[in-house]
């Protein structure tokens, strides 16, 4: 791979980079708070290029003077082994890989498993109260619903299938970013939703005090009565 | 990538051979715990221990950093009492037992490990170089080389987190010797970020906390990506060599930490 080979390789994963992340496109494959290091990131690998690419140009004015580092002495296994950096940028660019949805929630074990002892202040006082899954979940499992009795409460996520072939409610927690995704799943009852999986869903209803276990890894699962609901649009962040 | 960069580039030779000790098997345990300040995960401290054994440290001291770096900085422990709230003794459990396992593998490169095991790709002269020119070289070069192998091991982890069920793994958790090793595999297979596996080792309720010590102490030292960048940067002799050894020793300290605490 020689030097001007290896700078377009670097100018298009760092494009990539750049273009996914000054979009909401990023959001699909890490958290919010990542963006400045994926912007600064992409930038960098564009500027590593370009400086490349001046020294290859100097290289050719003068032809007499060393080569750098190319052309000689890579192993077997050398840069060759770059041109694989165009796999992601590609795919960033042209397939646009899916966020994660209710393929992983059914197989992966829900993130309820421990139970933090932590005092729950009272919900914001808007009516229907707006929780994440996971928030929802942490109340009525391990504060048996102290906070939630007599509340309307509303939640988001996307349909999933669950153990029972009913569907549940579920959202992807990330820690980083999509590699290290656990589920959050909700059962369903009352106005039960319909749709295909990974149909985005708002929900508005009450808590009952039903929980029931994870097949997958024994997680627990909180249940919702669902007492209306509507289609809308997948959220620009996909993810808790 | 910019910190192996800047360590290839910036740092002057004489400063490693004044901060760590003479001896090497002193510079050992200096070395695996200057990863407690350097918080960056697994990925970044290949390229970097690779820059350090370039600069003339020696490889023990930077295989003791390379494997204790993701493990034991601030970061990663802060992450690990997140995710585990009501057993905070896996902190301290996983902070210790990943330690242990970098200086002794530290040491025993010392004692086993033969210097030509190690082939660093060849790298331009930088020294003889105008600073800037050296610093964007290098960092091209560790992209190239890195970021391809980073690739390999990616594809790897994310085919076989798609391919194998995680009901498979539920039939495992009853088997204490089972459990521990069918975690400490999955930690290689899925190859997650040091910053971020303590929340997925958590999600695994159904296994013991001995076995999920066992996938957090293995994960940030060996999984596919790391492997394969390994490969990469030191040479498949190496890697072939370097993996399964600290595969071992860290499910046997692991193992052995978590039977005496639970």
């Amino acid at each position: 791979m020689s030097r001007g080979t290896q700078a377009v390789v670097l100018v298009v994963l760092g494009g990539a980079i750049l273009r996914a992340s000054l979009t909401d496109l990023y959001l699909r494959y890490v958290k919010q708070g990542l963006r400045p290091f994926l912007i600064a990131a992409g930038l960098l690998l564009v500027i590593t290029a370009l400086v490349a690419l001046g020294q290859q140009l100097r290289h050719l004015n003068r032809p007499e003077c060393q080569s750098d580092d190319d052309g000689h002495g890579h192993g077997r296994s050398g840069p060759a082994v770059g041109w694989l950096l165009l796999l992601p940028a590609l795919a960033l660019l042209f397939v646009v890989p899916p966020a994660l949805g209710a393929d992983t929630a059914a197989r992966a074990g829900s993130a309820l498993t421990d139970r933090r002892d932590v005092a729950y202040p009272p919900l914001p006082p808007d009516d229907p109260a707006e929780l994440s899954l996971l928030e929802y979940g942490y109340r009525a499992v391990y504060d048996h619903g102290r906070t939630l009795q007599g509340r309307r409460i509303q939640l988001t996520g996307f349909l999933a299938p669950g153990p029972d072939g009913e569907p549940m409610l579920a959202r992807i927690v990330l820690a980083c970013c999509a590699a290290d995704g656990i589920p959050v799943k909700v059962g369903l009852h009352g106005d039960m939703p319909e749709g295909p999986a990974n149909t985005w869903i708002r929900a508005t209803g009450r808590w009952i005090p039903h929980t029931a276990k994870d097949p997958v890894n024994d997680a627990d699962l909180p249940y919702f009565q669902v007492e209306s609901w509507e289609k809308i649009p997948a959220p620009a962040e996909p993810y808790e | 990538m910019v910190l192996s960069a800047v360590i290839a580039v910036f740092v002057p030779r004489s400063f490693w051979a004044r901060a760590l000790p003479r001896h090497p098997a002193l510079a050992v345990p200096v070395a695996g715990m200057a990863g407690v300040v350097l918080p960056g995960c697994e990925c970044g401290s290949v390229p970097i221990a690779g820059s350090l054994i370039r600069r003339g440290v020696t490889p023990a001291a930077a295989l003791a950093f390379l494997l204790a770096a993701p493990a034991i900085n601030p970061i990663v422990l802060t992450a690990t009492a997140i995710a585990f709230p009501r057993n905070l003794e896996m902190v301290a459990a996983r902070g210790g037992a990943s330690l242990l396992v970098a200086l002794l593998m530290g040491w025993l490169w010392l004692r086993l490990g033969r210097a030509d095991l190690i082939r660093l790709p060849h790298r331009a002269h930088l020294d003889e170089l105008p600073r800037m020119t050296a610093f964007w070289m290098a960092c091209r070069h560790d992209v190239i080389h890195a970021g391809g192998f980073l690739v390999v091991g990616a594809m790897a982890a994310a085919t076989i987190n798609v391919v194998v069920p995680q009901q498979f793994l539920h039939d495992l958790a009853a088997r204490p010797v089972l459990s521990v090793l069918a975690l400490a595999a999955l930690a290689v297979l899925l190859s997650i970020c040091s910053e971020a596996d303590a929340f997925v080792a958590a999600s695994l309720s159904q296994f013991s906390l001995t076995a999920r010590l066992a996938f957090l102490v293995v994960g940030p030292m060996v999984d596919l990506k790391l492997i394969s960048m390994q490969t990469g940067i030191f040479g498949s002799r190496f890697a072939v060599r370097f993996a399964p050894a600290t595969f071992a020793l860290a499910v046997l300290v692991a193992a052995g930490l978590g039977t005496v605490i639970w």
